[in-house]
């Protein structure tokens, strides 16, 4: 148990030393003159960034170093890049770092002073000078504030979440304003869901406020179940701590004493990264009884998923965290009202929790001057699919596609054609090519028939077929399906069936009306959230890509992805006759002897593309 | 061994006496424990919540982390999240799939191998991303399913 005055003194203790954590920062006088940052996300880890952090550790030690400070932290953004190493204060940005790299950084650049070219990301500004980290273009367009310490801090040291001024926002709230008067910062903020939805966040603080009753929970979605999305993750394990303080000032502000996080089985680093978290926010007396000594009482416990996705539709999670089958129930009731044991409940995601400490510290106004008239803010958005630089980026809202798939993602390599963006995962919609300069908000997604969702962007270039990106969506919602209500579990089925006509090519046009219809009925009669959005992938493709949907009814997979649509064949002119594809063929649909041209047996060929891989003068083609 | 399991089971069901809505956090543990659930422990999980049996089957079907049969030693889990899958995740389990000569979500007769497509495992920028027991291999090829099977074929 510490008092406020004591967790003063670690936040001044240990302050010089963060603020040292950024480019070109003086080094006071007994301070680490350096500060070695690892990445420690999911991504990064991966790519074996454990062992470069103990390889850092112990050369150090060995050659008797003591005054630069290695840290692991959470992620950085540029997972493509990975692993990733940052050395401040010179802010040199190091990617794609293997473990054996560490002696040559230790003994050139931490010893030298020279910083090691090779390893360097290579983007060089107009002298022809390495870029250091703030400069490069997939930083320099974003603005970080629920990323804020995300790669700069140890998450797993609550010292150091302490002295970016942890726990603060908390004091502030409890100690000099009323619950309504958080509640009423937060509706002037501005502030909506980042869960997808976008409902307005200081509204549903209201609500459970007013509910009748003294037991009441918080709870926080942390079940990110959208395929490519990894935002939430990426701030759990970056800054557990800043989600755990905001669920205290939601405690406080709505009068509940329990919170509960729901999180994913499938994010081991994040699970554990929280359990550290809570159990030194306990050891603080920052959680428990009379947490801070302000005569408040929070007490949180970790719920984990098992694999379903419409678990993330808040009363499907209210189910299973109460340990049943993940259906959604009807609303109303809302969860406000009834929710987690009956009781009422907020539930708010991952990343709303994010905004909410520096909504209290540096007031409405300030979080509100970002963004645009009906969404303010940041929002953060996982980067996946074909672009040069993957990964996870901050940007105020309303920046345009174009910035994000151009500036900060860099484009699609191997100079191919951007052709479409996805976002919302199985819930939104494909945004294509024609609609790069869309402003990204809430109302702007929604009215060119996408969504915001959770996140995820995945962007899709000319090699990929937008039907079958239409089906494996939907192939995805139809096996998530909890199966409760009749419009999504069969409707959703049949969809699919049309949908897989479409790509064997043995579909009509008028089938395309048909499925256009189906789409809208799922939509209108579906209980929860899943089945409502479910068709969306397949309406927003029918609408912005229709000519080749209609290409498919004709045959034809332009993209070349659809197997039924798809064969194989030898190009007389260019093949040599090496019997590299015949001896490669796993069903021996080749055949052809030494020197003579080869030809593909079409009844035989399972299309499973091996021979055009291997075929040393690409004279097999599609 | 299995005597071992159950003494050991026995103190987590213990444990979780008081946790409001215990049935699920009992099924999770029982898996870490026994690697999958057999019948005979989801009994013992409904008996001692006095819960019926369907009640637990119906959780341990609905959701895809459980398990109802053994699984194989080497586990190969291939990601078909969405940007996997448009970088050609889709073409690599297929691949697993020929080799193995069993489908996703079955393990081969010899109880060596279980093919598995899991969902999004977070790992985006390393896509296209496939787990075998536990460890990650990031951007893999269909030529590299090659080399990952020779590995664990000589191992």
């Amino acid at each position: 148990m510490k008092t406020l005055k004591e967790l003063q003194e670690i936040r001044d203790r240990e302050k010089g030393g963060l603020d040292e954590r950024c480019e070109g920062a003086t080094v006071t006088e007994g301070a680490p003159r350096a500060h070695v940052l690892v990445c420690g996300g999911t991504g990064c880890t991966s790519g074996n960034s454990k062992i470069i952090y103990d390889n850092f550790k112990t050369l150090l030690a060995e050659k008797n170093v003591t005054d630069i400070n290695v840290i692991m932290t959470g992620c950085f953004g540029l997972c493509s890049k990975g692993p990733i190493v940052v050395v401040y204060p010179d802010g040199s940005f190091y990617t794609h770092v293997k473990p054996e790299d560490v002696a040559e950084i230790v003994d050139a650049h931490l010893i030298g002073g020279a910083p090691v070219e090779r390893l360097l990301h290579a983007e060089k500004d107009a002298d022809g000078q390495m870029k250091s980290i703030n400069d490069t273009d997939f930083y320099k367009s974003q603005r970080r504030v629920v990323l804020r310490n995300c790669g700069v801090i140890d998450p797993e040291n609550i010292d150091e979440y302490l002295a970016r001024d942890g726990y603060k926002a908390y004091e502030k709230a409890v100690s000099t304003m009323t619950q309504q008067q958080v509640i009423d910062e937060i509706k002037k903020s501005g502030l909506r869901g980042r869960g997808g939805a976008g409902f307005p966040t200081g509204m549903k603080w209201q609500f459970t406020h007013d509910a009748p009753g003294t037991d009441k929970y918080v709870a926080c979605n942390a079940d990110e179940g959208d395929p490519g999305a990894f935002m939430d993750r990426s701030l759990l394990e970056g800054d557990p701590h800043a989600v755990i303080e905001a669920m205290m000032i939601a405690g406080y502000a709505v009068g509940a004493e329990r919170g509960v996080i729901y999180v994913r089985a499938e994010y081991p680093i994040a699970v554990h990264r929280l359990e550290v978290a809570i159990k030194q926010a306990h050891e603080y007396g920052i959680l428990g009884d009379n947490a801070l000594g302000l005569g408040h009482k929070f007490e949180l416990e970790l719920r984990l998923g098992a694999g379903a996705f419409v678990c993330g539709e808040e009363t499907a999670l209210l189910n299973s965290s109460e340990g049943k089958r993940g259906e959604p129930r009807q609303r109303p009731p809302f969860p406000a009202v009834k929710g987690l044991f009956g009781k009422p409940t907020l539930i708010n995601n991952v990343e709303t929790y994010g905004n909410i400490t520096q909504i209290i510290l540096n007031g409405a106004d300030w979080f509100a001057s970002v963004g645009t008239e009906k969404s303010k803010g940041t929002k953060v958005f996982a980067l996946g699919g074909k672009l040069e630089n993957v990964g996870l980026v901050e940007i105020p809202m309303g920046t345009t596609l174009r910035t994000i798939v151009e500036d900060i993602g860099g484009g699609c390599p191997h100079g191919k054609k951007f052709k479409a963006a996805q976002t919302g995962g199985p819930s939104g919609g494909c945004i294509p090519a024609s609609l790069i300069d869309t402003p990204i908000d809430y109302d702007s997604l929604m009215a060119i028939g996408s969504m915001m969702g959770s996140g995820g962007l995945i962007v899709m270039d000319e090699d990929n077929c937008m039907v079958d990106i239409a089906k494996f969506f939907l192939e995805f919602t139809v096996d998530e399906s909890c199966g409760k209500c009749t419009p999504c579990r069969i409707g959703n089925k049949r969809l699919l069936e049309m949908l897989d006509k479409v790509t064997k090519g043995e579909a009509t046009l008028e089938d395309l009306d048909k499925m256009e219809e189906l789409c809208y009925y799922i939509k209108e009669n579906s209980l929860c959230g899943l089945g409502q959005t479910a068709p969306n992938p397949v309406l927003s493709t029918l609408r912005y890509f229709r000519d080749e949907y209609e290409a498919h009814c004709n045959g034809k997979c332009p993209a070349g992805v659809c197997k039924a649509l798809v064969s194989y064949k030898v190009d007389p002119e260019k093949c040599i006759g090496c019997t590299i594809c015949a001896r490669n063929c796993p069903v021996g649909a080749i055949s052809g002897s030494v020197k003579q041209t080869h030809s593909i047996d079409p009844k035989k060929c399972i299309k499973c593309g091996v021979c055009a891989s291997k075929c040393p003068k690409g004279a097999i083609s599609k | 061994m299995t005597e071992e399991k159950d003494k050991q089971f026995g103190e987590v069901l213990e444990s979780l006496k008081d946790v409001p809505g215990p049935v699920m956090m009992a099924m999770q543990k029982a898996q870490e424990i026994y690697g999958y659930l057999p019948i005979e422990v989801q009994l013992r999980i409904a008996d001692y919540f006095g819960v019926p049996l369907a009640t637990v089957y119906g959780i341990a079907t609905f959701y895809s982390q459980f398990r109802l049969e053994q699984p194989g030693q080497i586990k190969i889990a291939v990601c078909l999240g969405t940007a996997c899958y448009v970088k050609g995740s889709g073409g690599v389990i297929e691949k697993f799939g020929r080799m193995l000569g069993v489908e996703p979500g079955h393990t081969t007769p010899d109880g060596r191998f279980t093919l598995e497509a899991t969902r999004c495992i977070g790992c985006c920028g390393l896509a296209p991303v496939l787990t075998v027991n536990g460890e990650v291999y990031g951007k893999v090829t269909e030529d590299s399913v090659d080399e990952i099977m020779a590995k664990y074929n000589n191992a």
